[in-house]
């Protein structure tokens, strides 16, 4: 068997059994990304020279008796978490030579735990997007079928996973772009409650929706990976130190399970072929005892609005920081004002200054009620109604994204045909829920996800119904590129 | 209700961005859309429902005032696309 085809835990057993060490397991990911990703486009940057440097330290620390859980293995993160001395652009021409002084606290904590960094993947420019089809500097791939988009906005770490090019990687979710990817490529992709990663060091979208999750192809190793990074941070004080039981989490338990089904995610705005493999999944875990009633949340069809004015208002204020004065791109002007409005212009794509635009819309005087407002409003229904029924179920259950992977191009047109494959993941960000996506089943070809969703800083059990689900629900198997 | 041309001409220039004619008449097409599509939160029934800023219930949080490291001058100027003297250059503010 080949390495890069090993689970995380298998990789950790390999490394401290010295079946392997960490400098062979780096290399083989290097050469798979060397032979895949001039098709997949999902990386952005790599540096093999940093990469088995770490790979050396690594294996020193095990040589010397260290044994802790990342050491060793090779991850991948998307270009907008800071990386000290490694290239960070946001996929955006503004930040396109940006080398960071400092590193996020994921990035550090990751680094401090012996994990091996292979490089940065693609995003939609500033995560701003559902298809990596926005990276300023090019589309990445799906691996199930190269003519089709991975999802986004952290399309590159997703397909980086799926096509065994890194065990884990991580990207940020504002509004399903961890999860949402995660569901067109096929592999495990979760948003941790928001507060229990610290967003130090990501380059800020929606401070309030923002949230840092892993890729991986099981749920064990995307437990994993979470364990990595999670926890109170000075440097980020909207973290927040909850508990975790990790036992819990790691003890399957679907049995008496109630989980609630949305109807309103159950409706024709899901493709069919979503729906059948969904419901089949469904069925698969009522077998295994899981009780499943429909429930209505008749907030969620005002997610996708709500959505799109909170999320561009914050936006297009933590985007005000790219003046051309401190770092990144300078287009020069006759006076201050001139120069930041070339930089700008120049600096961000198409899709970014939409956004932009639309943020300074909905919270200029005379709009912000009528739009900013009524959104912040909304989302406290949105939070309301999802509580109520936590009070009832353990978890809600739903597709992951209305559709399967959609070809290059396809929806490129249409402003709302993009925004609307959030439909699914956005309630999760609005009321801070943790939520994870996972593979259940191929339509034509493509994965479909299926997608958990509990209450707050409730992650132990949803990692305990996630790994329960895992077991009974059919294994898609790896896309023939991989 | 939709944006106007005038209306986007003065949002551009306060987000400090300059878009063509051609641009402009992208953007308005686009944005009007988008901004058709939030007309349903108008159906919403929020009168007395309070504001949500945060997705959590969070708090003001006090650090205790204690000086620890951040970067040095020079490592804040390294990224800078023009420094003099040990400061950001910009060009003329004040005419």
């Amino acid at each position: 068997m080949s390495l890069v085809s090993l689970s995380v835990s298998e990789m950790r057993s390999g490394l401290l059994n010295r079946e392997f060490s960490a400098v062979e397991l780096a290399q083989a990911h290097l050469d798979r990304l060397s032979e895949l990703d001039p098709s997949v486009k999902a990386f952005v940057t790599v540096d093999p020279e940093t990469t088995l440097a770490q790979a050396k330290h690594a294996q020193a620390r095990i040589d010397s008796g260290d044994a802790t859980p990342m050491l060793g293995i090779p991850i991948a993160l998307k270009d907008n978490m800071v990386t000290k001395g490694m290239r960070t652009t946001c996929s955006s021409k503004i930040l396109e030579n940006y080398v960071p002084q400092y590193q996020g606290t994921a990035a550090s904590k990751l680094e401090s735990l012996g994990a091996v960094f292979l490089g940065k993947t693609n995003l939609d420019e500033f995560a701003m997007g559902t298809s990596t089809e926005y990276s300023a500097f090019f589309a990445t791939r799906n691996p199930w079928n190269l003519e089709c988009v991975p999802g986004g906005s952290s399309g590159g770490s997703a397909a980086a996973v799926a096509s065994q090019m890194a065990p884990i990687s991580f990207g940020s979710d504002t509004g399903g772009s961890v999860r949402q990817p995660a569901s067109l490529c096929g592999v495990v992709g979760f948003k941790p409650t928001y507060g229990r990663v610290s967003r130090y060091g990501l380059i800020a979208f929606a401070s309030s929706l923002d949230q840092i999750g892993p890729f991986a192809r099981c749920v064990s190793d995307a437990i994993d990976a979470f364990e990595s990074v999670m926890g109170r941070d000075a440097m980020d004080s909207t973290t927040i130190e909850a508990s975790y039981d990790a036992s819990v989490a790691r003890t399957p338990a679907l049995n008496g399970k109630r989980l609630a089904m949305p109807r309103e995610l159950f409706s024709d705005d899901i493709s069919p072929d979503v729906r059948a493999v969904v419901r089949d999944a469904l069925d698969a875990m009522s077998n295994s005892g899981a009780i499943i009633e429909e429930v209505s949340l008749p907030i969620i069809e005002h997610g996708v609005s709500t959505y799109y004015i909170i999320a561009p208002a914050e936006a297009s204020s933590n985007l005000a920081r790219f003046d051309g004065v401190r770092y990144g791109l300078r287009v020069d002007g006759a006076n201050s004002i001139d120069m930041m409005t070339n930089t700008r212009s120049a600096g961000f794509g198409k899709e970014v200054q939409e956004r932009i635009i639309i943020g300074t819309y909905v919270l200029s005087s005379g709009y912000y009620d009528a739009f900013y407002a009524k959104a912040c409003q909304a989302r406290t229904l949105m939070k309301r109604q999802f509580e109520e029924v936590f009070t009832k179920y353990d978890a809600v259950i739903c597709p992951t994204s209305p559709t399967t992977a959609f070809r290059l191009g396809e929806k490129l047109d249409d402003p709302m045909a993009l925004k609307l494959a959030d439909f699914c993941t956005i309630p999760a960000n609005m009321g801070g829920f943790p939520a994870l996506s996972l593979p259940c089943g191929l339509a034509n070809g493509l994965p479909v996800g299926l997608q958990l969703i509990a209450k707050s800083f409730d992650e132990e059990h949803l990692f305990s119904i996630a790994l329960a689900t895992e077991e009974v629900l059919p294994k898609i198997g790896m896309p023939a590129i991989a | 209700m939709p944006i106007s041309m005038d209306e986007l001409r003065q949002i551009a220039d306060l987000a400090r961005l300059r878009l063509s004619d051609v641009e402009l008449e992208a953007m308005h097409s686009d944005l009007n859309r988008v901004l058709t599509h939030f007309t349903h939160l108008q159906e919403l029934q929020l009168a007395g429902v309070e504001v949500s800023a945060h997705a959590v219930d969070a708090q003001s949080v006090w650090d205790n005032d204690e000086p620890s490291g951040g970067l040095s001058r020079e490592q804040a100027l390294s990224s800078a696309p023009s420094a003099e003297s040990g400061l950001f250059l910009v060009p003329t503010i004040i005419e």
